[in-house]
């Protein structure tokens, strides 16, 4: 078979959405990321657009749209919608096929998805309506502090301490984090600690079992992230290519089945 | 359309009419006394001293499915009650303080909720209950009385049963006072067979569940309960019950189910989420998805009531719910439940300001899930605080659930 058939994944999540086209061979032919903003509608557009003229393919070409990710639902011309449980755990079982835990760090949201070895989930948990354990409390903390989103994992690299936040609400993390840095102690140990207490908000959402496959922006920008989780639960730490783009690519290979099963 | 129309629905409109509108009678003349009664208190004992009966609980699952709840619950807040306690209770208490009620909204001419001449409570549901009635009975200056019912009960007892049914008998003569009407055993009697009667139908109309597909939803259920909880012990309701389970009987022999393309059975242990009951119920049917059963809708069913027996059948009934007691009765009966219903998954409603009647935060689901290998899903909410819901949240986690069970 000729690698001619394209299909396309799109994750509209709280804060990226995310577009990816694979071949029939699974292939990730392009992607793009661009900031959700205020209009689903029109991001999903441009996410649609760009990434078909990054691939140099026409919209013809493309056999298959699946939208999943909050705003999946918005996304109308897509041909089918999953949700983006079932896309995160399809996208990394693809790299790790095996008996794996996933952890995805959304923008607003945070899944632990447990799979058996045939890449079914056995069962997931989401975190409770607080963003607590998730991108948006190192995004909030990031801008009271004025530092650079960018900046932060080297910043928190820099640091030899291991001083945990009392705080469990974003609010108070980052009034406690501004008192404790105008009592003497360090930029780079508190943001070393922000990272730590969403692990903590992670590790407390269910039990954590077999090697963990770590998705979502935030381990795409921040391998701290996977440095504190594996010396909290001494376990393999997973992190497939492009971990950001992993519910994406999820969703584009339900929607290569979805095409399989139509033109059978 | 997804989730099919019970025609009975007519009735059940005019049955619920009619109740409210003796109420508010009963409260604006002198003619009849009005108890308020917690859901599953000793209803039979009021109705036999001739007292109309008013339930706040079912009042504030209207306030809760008129989405008038949310809003006035900080009005309780703010004079002492807390978010974190039962929403029942601080929705009733903000709309009594707003001088509100859902009562107007759905019958103009009831212009507010019935006056109580007594308040009488039993603590088997949760301690919340008699916090609430004694605020109002200081406020309307009415005694209050009730049952203190032990909790986490494993087997009932004799000694349980002794205890309750004498607590029972002792609210006879305080009550006589107040209604000013000699108690007769046989009026007693008559109306538990009638509460009996009720409790049997609405048994059978829950149980054309077990059928597939299923007649109704446990979305259905929460709507047909209301002559179960308000007017068990009356023929109204018998009457009422004949007429549903004569419909869904007819919709089981036709093979027609309440959600079309039921696909999944699922079971729904917790309490409802009063304000979005439409929003799950088309949720759930698009996703061919039917709740067939819940513990909530169950629980109206007092299987013990036994008329030649009065005091000791109401004291047994009224301990043997499911809410009263332990972990481990619980997690048998929900073991009963799923296998009886044919369940493909389980939803635990984890009600923020309902502690009692939430069973997923002491390791259950957990433990359910590897006896009887069954998948669940635990959903964060309430019973009437929208605030402690997130519909988005909620959404995913459902369709993601039944994309789960698509696997299998």
């Amino acid at each position: 078979m000729t690698n001619k058939i394209f299909v396309i994944g799109i994750d509209v999540g709280t804060s990226y959405i995310k577009s990816v086209i694979i071949n029939n061979n699974k292939e990730l032919i392009s992607s793009f990321i661009k900031r959700t903003g205020t209009s689903i509608e029109i991001s999903s557009k441009t996410a649609l657009e760009e990434v078909i003229n990054k691939g140099s393919l026409k919209k013809s070409s493309i056999k298959h749209i699946v939208a999943t990710g909050y705003g999946k639902n918005k996304v109308t011309f897509a041909d089918s919608y999953k949700t983006e449980i079932s896309c995160h755990a399809k996208g990394a079982y693809y790299y790790f096929p095996k008996k794996n835990t996933i952890i995805d760090i959304g923008g607003q949201d945070t899944k632990v998805i447990k799979l058996d070895k045939e890449g079914k989930i056995l069962r997931f948990k989401m975190n409770r309506k607080c963003a607590a354990g998730t991108g948006a409390f190192i995004e909030e903390i990031a801008y009271r502090l004025d530092i650079p989103l960018n900046e932060l994992n080297t910043l928190a690299l820099k640091s030899t301490s291991n001083t945990p936040l009392a705080s469990f609400c974003t609010v108070f993390a980052k009034t406690e984090i501004l008192t404790r840095i105008k009592e003497g102690e360090k930029v780079e140990d508190m943001i070393k600690s922000a990272f730590g207490s969403v692990i903590k908000r992670i590790i407390e959402m269910t039990k954590i079992e077999d090697s963990v496959v770590l998705t979502g922006g935030l381990i795409a920008h921040n391998s701290i992230i996977g440095d504190i989780l594996k010396k909290e639960l001494n376990t393999d730490i997973l992190i497939p290519p492009h971990p950001q783009l992993i519910g994406a690519f999820g969703a584009a290979l339900f929607a290569l089945e979805k095409y399989e099963v139509k033109s059978q | 359309m997804l989730r099919k129309k019970i025609q009975a629905s007519k009735k059940l409109t005019q049955v619920m009419s009619d109740y409210y509108h003796e109420l508010d009678h009963a409260s604006n003349s002198s003619e009849k006394k009005v108890a308020w009664c917690s859901s599953v208190g000793p209803a039979e004992i009021l109705r036999s001293l001739d007292f109309k009966v008013f339930f706040p609980e079912n009042h504030s699952a209207m306030l809760g499915s008129s989405r008038m709840a949310t809003e006035l619950i900080p009005y309780a807040n703010a004079i002492g009650y807390s978010p974190e306690i039962c929403s029942y209770l601080t929705a009733d208490i903000g709309a009594y303080l707003k001088k509100v009620t859902p009562l107007t909204k759905a019958y103009p001419d009831i212009k507010s909720i019935p006056k109580p001449d007594v308040l009488v409570f039993n603590t088997n549901q949760c301690r919340e209950v008699q916090d609430w009635f004694d605020w109002y009975a200081n406020e309307y200056n009415v005694p209050v009385v009730g049952i203190s019912t032990p909790r986490t009960i494993g087997e009932v007892t004799k000694e349980h049963i002794t205890f309750i049914s004498q607590q029972m008998e002792n609210l006879v003569e305080v009550l006589e006072k107040i209604s000013k009407i000699s108690f007769d055993i046989k009026k007693l009697k008559a109306v538990l067979s009638l509460s009996r009667e009720c409790s049997e139908l609405w048994k059978k109309v829950l149980n054309t569940a077990t059928n597939k597909p299923s007649p109704l939803t446990f979305f259905d259920g929460t709507i047909h309960m209301g002559p179960a909880v308000v007017l068990r012990g009356t023929n109204q309701a018998v009457d009422y019950y004949k007429t549903l389970l004569a419909e869904l009987k007819d919709r089981v022999k036709n093979h027609i189910g309440a959600v079309e393309n039921e696909k999944f059975r699922l079971y729904w242990e917790g309490m409802p989420i009063w304000g979005r009951l439409r929003h799950y119920s088309e949720l759930f049917a698009s996703l061919n998805a039917c709740v067939v059963a819940s513990t909530y809708c169950n629980s109206w069913i007092f299987s013990a009531f036994d008329e030649t027996n009065p005091f000791n059948s109401m004291a047994k009934a009224y301990t043997k719910l499911f809410i009263v007691r332990s972990d481990e009765y619980k997690e048998k009966y929900l073991r009963k439940m799923a296998e009886f219903f044919s369940i493909d998954g389980i939803i635990f409603h984890d009600a923020k300001t309902c502690p009692h009647n939430t069973n997923s935060r002491y390791g259950m689901p957990q433990r359910l899930e590897q006896v009887i290998g069954i998948p669940n899903l635990i959903i964060n909410g309430d019973l009437n605080d929208l605030r402690c819901l997130s519909d988005e949240q909620s959404r995913t986690s459902i369709e993601a659930f039944i994309e789960q069970l698509e696997q299998s």
